[in-house]
C-alpha cells in the first residue's frame, strides 16, 4: 500500500473541493449549495493541514482555526438568510428568487 | 497503518462528497457531509492537527450540521422538495456505516499515540525522542495555544468579535418583524 504523501493530501483536498463546487453549481436548493460551500471550506482546510504538517510550521493550524471561526459565522448568518427568505417566498429554490433581476 | 487510515478515510471522503451533492432531499445530504467531516477529522489526527481534529468534530459536525439541520426541520420542506421515503435496509446501513466510522476515528486515534509506557523496552531499539518538559510538539493543543495566544492574539480577539456580530446578525435577521 503506497504510504501517503504531501502530493496524496493535496490531490484529496483538490477533488474534495471540485465536488463542492459542483455542488454549488449545479444544485439549486439553497441548503445544498450551503453544504457545498462548507463541503469546499473543509477541503482547504484539510490543504493547510497537510501544508503545515510538510513545512512543520504550525501557523497553517491558526489558519484552519480562523476559516472554521469564519464557517460557523457564515453558517449562522447564511441560514437565518434562508430562513428569511423561505418565510417570506416559501421556497429555498435559488432560481425562484429573482427579485434583483433587471 | 497510516496508509491504510488514508486511503479509507479518502476513499470514503470523496463517496460521502459525491453523495452530499446528488441526494435530493437536504437530511441526507447534511447526514452525508457529517460523515465527510468525521473523514477529515480522521485524516487531521494523521497529520498531527490532533486540537484541530477535535475542534473538527465539536465545531462542524457537533454544531455547525446540527445548526444545518436543524434549520431544514424548521423550514418543513415539501414532499416535492424532499423526495420519496428510503427503504429500511438502507437506513440499516447507515446505523452500521457511522458505527463502522467512528471506530476507525478511535482506531486512527490510538494509531497516531506514541508507544504505550507498558511497552517493553528491549521491542523497541530506539523510542521516540520525548519532547522535553514545557516543549510542546508539533499539532499539541499547548503548541497551538501558545502561538494563539502570543504570535497570532490579535487575529484572535477579531474572530471572536466576528462571532459576536454574526450572533447579533442572525438573531436580526431570524427575527419575525423589526421593531424601533
Amino acid at each position: 500500500m503506497i504510504v501517503p504523501s504531501l502530493e496524496h493530501y493535496l490531490v484529496l483536498s483538490a477533488i474534495l473541493f471540485v465536488l463542492g463546487a459542483i455542488g454549488v453549481l449545479t444544485r439549486r436548493n439553497g441548503l445544498i449549495m450551503f453544504m457545498s460551500i462548507e463541503l469546499m471550506l473543509n477541503a482547504v482546510n484539510l490543504t493547510l493541514v497537510a501544508y503545515s504538517r510538510h513545512l512543520a510550521d504550525m501557523a497553517g493550524h491558526i489558519l484552519v482555526f480562523m476559516v472554521m471561526t469564519v464557517a460557523a459565522a457564515e453558517a449562522a448568518v447564511g441560514l437565518a438568510i434562508i430562513w428569511a427568505i423561505f418565510r417570506n417566498r416559501t421556497t429555498v429554490n435559488i432560481d425562484e428568487l429573482t427579485l434583483m433581476k433587471g | 497503518m497510516e496508509a491504510l487510515f488514508f486511503w479509507v478515510f479518502a476513499v470514503v471522503s470523496v463517496v460521502a462528497g459525491v453523495l452530499v451533492i446528488t441526494r435530493r432531499n437536504p437530511v441526507t445530504s447534511a447526514l452525508w457531509l457529517v460523515v465527510v467531516m468525521f473523514c477529515l477529522a480522521g485524516l487531521f489526527l494523521l497529520l498531527h492537527g490532533f486540537f484541530l481534529a477535535a475542534a473538527q468534530v465539536i465545531v462542524y459536525a457537533g454544531a455547525i450540521m446540527v445548526l444545518f439541520l436543524f434549520v431544514i426541520m424548521l423550514l418543513n420542506l415539501d414532499d416535492v422538495e424532499l423526495g420519496a421515503a428510503r427503504p429500511t435496509f438502507v437506513k440499516g446501513l447507515s446505523v452500521a456505516l457511522a458505527g463502522g466510522l467512528v471506530l476507525l476515528v478511535v482506531a486512527a486515534l490510538l494509531a497516531g499515540r506514541p508507544a504505550p509506557v507498558a511497552q517493553p523496552p528491549a521491542a523497541v531499539a530506539t523510542p521516540p525522542a520525548a519532547p522535553a518538559a514545557g516543549e510542546p510538539s508539533f499539532g499539541d493543543p499547548e503548541a497551538l495555544a501558545r502561538l494563539l495566544f502570543t504570535d497570532y492574539l490579535i487575529p484572535f480577539e477579531l474572530a471572536s468579535v466576528l462571532l459576536l456580530a454574526a450572533m447579533v446578525g442572525a438573531v436580526v435577521l431570524a427575527k419575525r418583524e423589526l421593531r424601533p
